[in-house]
């Protein structure tokens, strides 16, 4: 009985020591190849060297990151056979992407060799030591022509670890129809003030709302703290989402709240089902969103084409920022990809040559992060997005260039973005709560 | 190797399986979770910190607003989901019951729906604008529209609606199941002595529902308290207005996944399991379950 209960307590014990073998590699190892069989479907090491392609994994959450770089793989190995690519690009929803990803990282397999890293999520990957590739020898030859803040948003301790998509510039988005049917231009809202005042009129003549805010988001909010000089974390990472400016820019679109000129997203937020329904059925006259969500109007609301113009947005003084960079993805190279040196220069031919910003524009319609190739010819050429917005949205775009305010983006970033999701913009739009009192209470719950 | 064909060992060599993937499955990750609980668990810079989880823990009012929204939707999914299941499953299998088997799978067939697909559906019927489905039938009574998922009430209403049409159908089994064993001549011998519907019901088929009754309860604390997917996909994503869908393990996501601080949410967890054990002990205890049979 004695020795039975022995054996079993030993085979319990064995294959518990084995369990907590693998978990205890944890992070240490990770700076060495990842182990043999780790990542699944992975080709052997340096396969390329032969010119059998090196297999590349990319995750994302947006299928259009997909296509965009299925076709540069395309390209890369079009324009390079001797050291060909096959890349595997998976979409996971925006939850699952991330967390995957995460968890992968944490564990220290499984993890693809590319991915994508919604901006507001990259605080988790900078935690502790960054399980990713510095990318600074393909940032730093090129830095003059790269609008370098949006690379800061990925960095720590000097190192570069994501190249966003595109800037994201803050724009307004107005229904040229429902405006002319009130008798307002779009071009004489210049300050806030205007912006109310069109508003009221807009109401009044049409009785639907000048715009809607989102309750459970934040990028109605965030932007125009930015704009007006503040940000819910300043450069150090300290929380300044109570502060005077936060306030203002609340208390402002409290009042618009109250007098009906903008009323809450339905949905709760400017990306839910029911709000592409209702604002495709002309149901508010504005919205401010930035550049990137041009592909919600192309692929969700259809029955806009044409009737929406893009202009900067209001400002609270006169010299304030009129645009600023918001939102963004960027792609990292995990250190547990096989062919770190391959991924790197297939990420700077996709995402950070010029040629690559072009396709960018062409096949996603961001405003790219390089500068140089916003006046190329290239970039006026017809697509679906000239043909929805007109033609000159880049001409536009160049004549904000220096008014893009940017944003800190720290690592209580996940925490901020929680609190303004879920209970600030909701109080102090929804529930009308006291807009200093509710900024307070979400700064002091951010720890 | 006489010991291979030892009747001592036999049995326990039997129930190895069990024990190696209980060990592997359930009581690893469970050690494990404790340990993490006490870290800081960041990539190549894992750290003991004691108590300061559980402290933080202590210290958050989302907590709070988590494990009082969990309670209240366990709460009122008990009091749906056990009468309401029991009537049904007593109906459906009455002689004099009609399309019996219709209604059977008619009932059943939510259960089958992925929470996923179905809680999307709620999201619009239950949607803020006029034209929502469930807008259009206030409208109809002369009520106004309102915003359903945006209101502590109506949002707890729509949870557990969502959850008694989903799963009324597997507690209509569970009770099917034990009403099927109740053997026929109990009745027999009550109508033999003159009883009634109701005093049989009352009499035989409630009294010897009581096991599985405990079963349903027990699993439904556990369910109850576990809710989150329901939650998650009705307001498309961890961020219901002024927390007002947030469960524990929503807490847990949102600490553990969403802000990257594993050691934390490890501390939910465990203090979701210690809670949920205490109130099933105290359940069990309450039904007699550990009193001996007489």
């Amino acid at each position: 009985m004695k020795k039975a209960l022995l054996y079993l307590l030993s085979l319990t014990l064995v294959s518990m020591l084995a369990l907590a073998g693998c978990s205890s590699k944890k992070g240490g190892t990770d700076a060495s190849p990842a182990s043999p069989g780790a990542s699944g479907s992975s080709a052997p090491a340096s396969a390329s060297a032969n010119g059998t392609p090196a297999k590349l994994e990319f995750w994302t959450f947006n299928e259009l990151h997909q296509k965009f770089f299925e076709s540069m793989a395309k390209q890369w190995n079009a324009a390079h056979p001797d050291m060909p690519i096959e890349l595997t690009a998976t979409t996971f929803p925006y939850d699952d992407a991330h967390n995957k990803l995460l968890v992968a990282l944490q564990s220290g397999k499984g993890a693809p060799d590319l991915a994508d890293i919604e901006i507001s999520k990259i605080g988790n990957y900078l935690k502790g030591d960054p399980q990713l590739v510095p990318l600074n020898d393909i940032v730093e030859p090129v830095k003059d022509n790269l609008v370098m803040s949006r690379l800061d948003n990925y960095a720590k301790d000097g190192k570069y670890y994501g190249i966003d998509y595109h800037v994201g510039a803050q724009v307004i988005y107005y229904n040229k129809e429902i405006l002319d049917q009130a008798g307002v231009n779009p071009d004489s809202i210049v300050t806030w003030d205007d912006f109310e005042a069109a508003g009221k009129q807009v109401l009044d003549k049409t009785g639907k709302p000048m715009t809607t805010v989102e309750t459970t988001d934040q990028w109605t909010f965030w932007p125009m703290v930015v704009q007006h000089g503040s940000d819910f974390l300043d450069k150090d990472g300290n929380v300044t989402l109570n502060d005077q400016a936060n306030v203002e820019v609340l208390t402002y679109l409290q009042k618009l709240v109250k007098e009906k000129i903008a009323i809450a997203a339905p949905g709760g937020f400017h990306h839910s089902e029911e709000y592409y329904g209702f604002m495709n059925g002309g149901g508010a006259a504005a919205i401010w969103m930035p550049m990137w969500y041009m592909g919600r109007f192309t692929d969700y609301m259809p029955d806009l084409k044409g009737k929406i113009v893009i202009k900067p947005m209001p400002v609270f003084k006169q010299g304030e920022m009129r645009s600023s960079g918001m939102g963004g993805t960027g792609t990292v190279i995990t250190n547990q990809s096989k062919n770190q040196e391959l991924a790197k220069k297939f990420l700077e031919f996709a995402k950070v040559s010029k040629e690559g910003t072009i396709e960018i524009w062409k096949q996603l319609g961001f405003d790219p992060i390089r500068t140089d190739a916003w006046t190329d010819p290239a970039m006026s050429e017809p697509n679906k997005y000239t043909d929805y917005f007109g033609t000159g949205i880049f001409t536009f775009l160049d004549s904000l260039k220096s008014e893009i305010a940017p944003t800190n983006i720290k690592e209580r970033t996940p925490a901020v973005s929680d609190v303004i999701k879920t209970k600030a913009m909701f109080q102090a739009l929804n529930d009308l709560k006291d807009p200093k009192q509710v900024l307070d209470d979400a700064a002091a719950g951010i720890k | 190797m006489k010991w291979i064909y030892s009747q001592r060992l036999a049995p326990y060599v039997f129930v190895l399986p069990f024990v190696l993937s209980l060990a592997v499955f359930f009581a690893y990750p469970v050690l494990s979770t404790i340990l993490m609980s006490f870290q800081e668990v960041l990539p190549g810079q894992t750290h003991f910190i004691g108590w300061t989880n559980y402290r933080d823990l202590w210290k958050d009012d989302s907590f709070y607003t988590a494990l009082w929204n969990s309670t209240k939707y366990t709460f009122w999914t008990l009091v749906v989901l056990i009468p309401l299941p029991l009537v049904l499953a007593v109906f459906l299998n009455a002689k004099r019951m009609k399309w019996s088997s219709f209604f059977r799978s008619a009932l059943f067939v939510p259960t089958l729906t992925s929470v996923v697909v179905a809680g999307i559906v709620f999201r619009l019927v239950f949607g803020s604008l006029d034209e929502s489905v469930m807008n259009t039938f206030r409208h109809a009574f002369g009520a106004g529209t309102i915003n359903w998922l945006g209101n502590r009430v109506t949002g707890m209403l729509v949870l557990v609606i969502l959850a008694t049409w989903r799963y009324v159908g597997i507690n209509i089994v569970y009770f099917l199941s034990a009403l099927q064993s109740i053997p026929g001549e109990l009745y027999e011998s009550a109508e033999i002595d003159g009883a009634n519907t109701w005093q049989k019901f009352r009499r035989i088929t409630l009294p010897l529902l009581k096991p599985v009754s405990i079963y349903v309860i027990t699993i439904s604390i556990y369910g109850g308290y576990a809710m989150f997917t329901e939650s998650f996909i009705l307001w498309s994503g961890n961020r219901s207005p002024n927390d007002i869908g947030l469960t524990m393990i929503g807490l847990l996501y949102r600490h553990g996944i969403e802000k990257n601080s594993l050691g934390l949410g490890s501390a939910i967890g465990i203090v979701l399991l210690a809670f949920t054990m205490v109130l099933n002990v105290i359940q069990l205890r309450l039904f007699g379950l550990f009193k001996k049979e007489d």
